[in-house]
């Protein structure tokens, strides 16, 4: 077997969860767009080019208003914000993979990006190559998603009501494999710790950027003690 | 749509390149060729873990904590992810359960 079907053949039963998310979140997504009067080549463009959820969401919104593209650039940039943290995780990760990096980069979404910061892999695997096919895979879910809802709407009566859970559980499960696979939690539990409470503070609209903020500046206080573990190592 | 077909044109790429901003940004401060400041290393082997963290609770945003049914289901269903996931340690398992007692508990229970 070539470097890259082994690559692929780690990715997909990774990206399987994520397969029915976005089939379901996607699908929602341009059911909406086709509800409030966009052609199906709306959700299927935005969905390749922005492929980042929530802020399609927020876009169609912005489609709906007055022409300002300097607010919907700001407010892609503060909803958004999140990945900045995501970056500076792969910095390493995404190092050596040669042209690939691009397209990682560009596809680097929560999904993307909370499975291949977290993949255990044997040595065999390529993890450039299992890192493109895990992008790939959910950019491809998500289109597929967002274009048959686009192109179906409306036609659906089976209820999926609470289907979307299955990112939460996702979440969960790899913030569970990132807790049992070191000793020290304190960068998890400040993680989830800090947007908790500022989650209850600033409420659901408000609550990234002062998480982000918070928590760079309490892991920075902390780095002496956390910077001496090795075991602290990124999975 | 009350915009043109051209202005709904650039209101979408002016949201691309938000998202890509963000996305690339570490990127481009700190490139390859150059030696990372140690304070960004270490944050790049501490940040993944906080970073889920705040992914799980990004999740939770819009759940009512204080009005029926008080997230009693998504509580109820993350206590089912963690028990199974600590039980078979098997990723798409976990999911499944949490995912299918979700939906039984706001469709048919609350």
């Amino acid at each position: 077997m070539g470097t890259k079907q082994k690559a692929f053949r780690a990715a997909l039963p990774k990206t399987l969860p994520i397969c029915a998310g976005f089939l379901f979140l996607g699908f929602a997504y341009g059911v909406l767009m086709r509800s409030k009067g966009f052609s199906c080549w709306w959700p299927m463009v935005m969905s390749l080019t922005i492929f980042a959820g929530s802020m399609e969401f927020v876009t169609v919104n912005l489609l709906l208003s007055a022409f300002n593209p300097l607010n919907a650039l700001l407010l892609a940039l503060m909803v958004n914000a999140r990945h900045l943290f995501y970056g500076i995780s792969m910095l390493d990760k995404y190092r050596n993979v040669g042209k690939k990096k691009w397209y990682l980069i560009f596809g680097m979404c929560d999904e993307s990006f909370s499975i291949n910061v977290s993949a255990e892999l044997s040595p065999e695997i390529d993890r450039g190559w299992f890192m493109f096919f895990v992008t790939l895979l959910n950019h491809c879910y998500w289109v597929a998603g967002a274009s048959l809802g686009g192109l179906l709407g409306g036609m659906v009566t089976f209820n999926v009501t609470g289907l979307d859970f299955v990112m939460t559980a996702l979440f969960v499960v790899i913030f569970l494999g990132q807790w049992f696979s070191v000793r020290d939690h304190l960068p998890a539990a400040i993680g989830i710790g800090t947007s908790a409470v500022c989650l209850a503070l600033f409420g659901a609209e408000q609550f990234i950027i002062p998480s982000m903020a918070l928590i760079l500046l309490i892991l920075m206080l902390l780095r002496r003690r956390l910077d001496s573990k090795k075991d602290g190592d990124a999975a | 749509m009350t915009m043109t077909l051209g202005q709904g044109i650039l209101t979408v790429a002016a949201v691309v390149l938000g998202t890509v901003l963000t996305r690339a940004l570490p990127f481009l401060i700190f490139p390859a060729g150059k030696p990372t400041p140690h304070a960004v290393q270490y944050l790049g082997k501490v940040l993944p873990y906080a970073a889920v963290g705040l992914l799980v609770v990004y999740c939770l945003k819009n759940t009512v904590w204080n009005v029926y049914p008080y997230g009693i289901p998504e509580f109820l269903s993350i206590a089912a992810v963690t028990a199974v996931h600590w039980l078979k340690k098997n990723m798409l398992l976990s999911i499944l359960t949490g995912t299918i007692l979700y939906m039984v508990l706001i469709q048919f229970v609350f």
